[in-house]
């Protein structure tokens, strides 16, 4: 496996301690093209977050990275890596779907409308990857998850079904069950859009602790204060391309793009 | 209703007194007055018919309830009931997945199979699948070098009772197909993408996430299905499978008592479908318990009869 990821790095240039790594990724539709060559590094370790209008690729984008998406054109590795594909000389080989299930278990995945398995309690949401996907043995999955869900403080709802709790409280423990497959990235579409405002505060003060633990993570948000105050890097997308991209304490006070600073002032 | 704190909710103590005073006169329900006299005396008209007609023979109904010949019937009717449906639902389950799959191949497939067994009458099926001799003289396999190491006749295995199986089986799961698929349907996608992002592969996500939740919309149109199935059967008459109907049959033919062994044959009708419908509400409150803490039965059963007359035909 080394060797892959150290052929991948001399191969197309990825550092050493790249996370998540795109360059030219294209995605279209049709006739539609929603993503027009993105390039885009994560670090290992750090928080990326990307802004954007509605419709401008950044959602796509995101599931390009797990490959729920598949790439029109360009390259996307995670850890040196190529998620959906195995390089053999100069071809990519769509691989075998049990392989691409190994290896997207490996990036975790959040979303605005939460996606609990609506049909299993909070304890059976968190173990059932790790014992179906990963065939942990069923008492340790659950000791695993009741630790995670202490850290994401819902210890006392491990036999709740989900319509049984709040928004805020369902993102945390979809939270939790993306942590319970040991992820070495997080993605977050939008988390905290569909929750009202008063339960935003409790899902950005989980992220915050991920994110403080050094987990990699990358933010799809509307939320500019938790862009600022936790974001190693803040991208702007527009029309499928990156419009701008910097530390975000300077972007936000002081955007270049005149596109940048119409969407800041319009959010802020 | 007394108001304990006037100045609390700023209301003066004479307006306390005067609100307390109204009392409340419930609307009169004339029409439903008017319908109620009507059902009782409906009823009580009935009623009388039934009991003061010497021709019901109320006395020889009771005789052949238990009757040998009425209970093999009734025995094969169940039996029928059950490998079919059990059948239905299997083949249904397939053609389901079949029309939600990413290949457009196989929803045509899946797509004409439930066009087509779904919109032949059950009887025409049942009779063409007794007939299929005329059709397919004999089933042989035949390979290269090896010869014919396998060969039936048609009229050898097609009985009355396995044509009836296959016929009534593959009209049913048309039925089961398209129910089964709104279940699946029902359940939002986000489902499904989340599993994916968790590592599920497609099968797992089939068999653990989707199917799972997609039993709760399946499952009270499916009681009216089997419902539906238990009193199609009586259709096998027609290619003398002995069934609860045809045994009645055969014996009013012989002693013309026609109109009590009908009742013998509705009793039993009934009986099954009422045990039926006690196992559905088990069924539904099992497949149901993720929502029922906080869904008051009431609204439940609302649900249900609403799902119900949706998928009625």
């Amino acid at each position: 496996m080394s060797d892959v990821k150290s052929d991948n790095r001399a191969r197309f240039g990825v550092p050493a301690d790249s996370m998540v790594f795109a360059r030219g990724v294209r995605k279209t539709y049709g006739s539609l093209e929603v993503l027009k060559g993105v390039d885009f590094d994560v670090p290992e370790g750090s928080v990326a977050c990307i802004i954007g209008p509605s419709g401008s690729g950044k959602s796509t984008f995101l599931r390009c990275i797990n490959h729920l998406e598949k790439l029109s054109g360009g390259i996307l590795l995670v850890d040196s890596q190529f998620v959906g594909y195995d390089l053999q000389g100069d071809r990519l080989y769509e691989v075998k779907d049990d392989l691409l299930c190994q290896r997207r278990a490996e990036i975790g995945m959040l979303f605005q409308s939460f996606n609990l398995f609506s049909h299993m309690t909070v304890m059976e949401n968190l173990i059932e990857a790790p014992t179906q996907v990963r065939r942990v043995p069923v008492d340790q999955a659950k000791a695993e998850a009741e630790v995670l869900l202490r850290r994401v403080g819902l210890a006392d709802k491990v036999d709740r079904y989900p319509r049984e709790l709040s928004g805020g409280q369902q993102q945390r423990v979809a939270i939790a069950r993306a942590m319970a497959m040991k992820p070495k990235v997080l993605l977050f579409d939008e988390p905290t859009s569909a929750l009202d405002p008063e339960l935003v505060g409790e899902v950005l003060q989980v992220m915050r602790d991920l994110a403080e633990s050094g987990m990699t993570m990358v933010v799809v948000t509307h939320e500019i204060g938790f862009a600022r105050e936790i974001g190693d890097q803040l991208v702007f997308m527009d029309g499928g391309v990156i419009v701008e991209r910097g530390a975000p304490r300077e972007m936000i006070a002081d955007p270049k793009s005149p596109r940048t600073r119409e969407f800041l002032s319009r959010v802020l | 209703m007394g108001v304990a704190h006037p100045t609390e909710i700023g209301v003066e103590p004479g307006l306390a007194a005067a609100v307390s005073r109204l009392t409340v006169v419930p609307q009169r329900r004339y029409g439903i007055w008017i319908g109620t006299a009507f059902a009782l005396l409906l009823a009580f008209l009935i009623v009388r018919a039934f009991a003061s007609n010497p021709a019901f023979a109320w006395g020889t109904a009771a005789g052949y309830l238990f009757h040998p010949s009425i209970m093999r019937g009734l025995g094969n009717t169940l039996v029928l009931t059950v490998i079919i449906m059990a059948l239905a639902i299997v083949v249904g389950t397939v053609i389901a997945i079949m029309r939600v799959s990413p290949s457009p191949v196989l929803r045509a497939f899946a797509g004409v199979y439930v066009w087509f067994f779904r919109g032949v009458p059950a009887l025409i099926q049942l009779i063409f699948w007794f007939n299929l001799s005329l059709l397919v003289r004999e089933i042989s396999l035949t390979l290269p070098f090896l010869g014919t190491p396998f060969s039936v006749r048609t009229n050898d295995f097609m009985t009355p009772f396995f044509s009836a199986v296959v016929a009534l089986s593959l009209c049913e799961a048309g039925y089961m197909a398209e129910i089964i698929r709104a279940g699946i349907k029902s359940v939002p996608s986000g489902q499904a993408e989340a599993a994916s992002a968790l590592g599920m592969p497609y099968r797992m996500i089939l068999k653990r996430i989707t199917l799972p939740q997609a039993m709760r919309f399946v499952l009270p149109p499916t009681g009216n299905e089997a419902i539906n199935l238990l009193k199609m059967t009586s259709l096998v008459t027609f290619i003398a499978v002995d069934d609860l109907f045809y045994t009645a049959q055969s014996i009013y033919a012989r002693t013309f008592e026609t109109i009590p062994l009908l009742i013998v044959v509705a009793f039993w009708y009934l009986a099954v479908v009422s045990i039926l419908s006690v196992g559905q509400h088990f069924l539904e409150r099992h497949f149901g318990r993720s929502d029922t803490r906080r869904e008051p039965l009431t609204m439940r059963a609302l649900r249900n009869v609403i799902s119900l007359r949706g998928i009625a035909r």
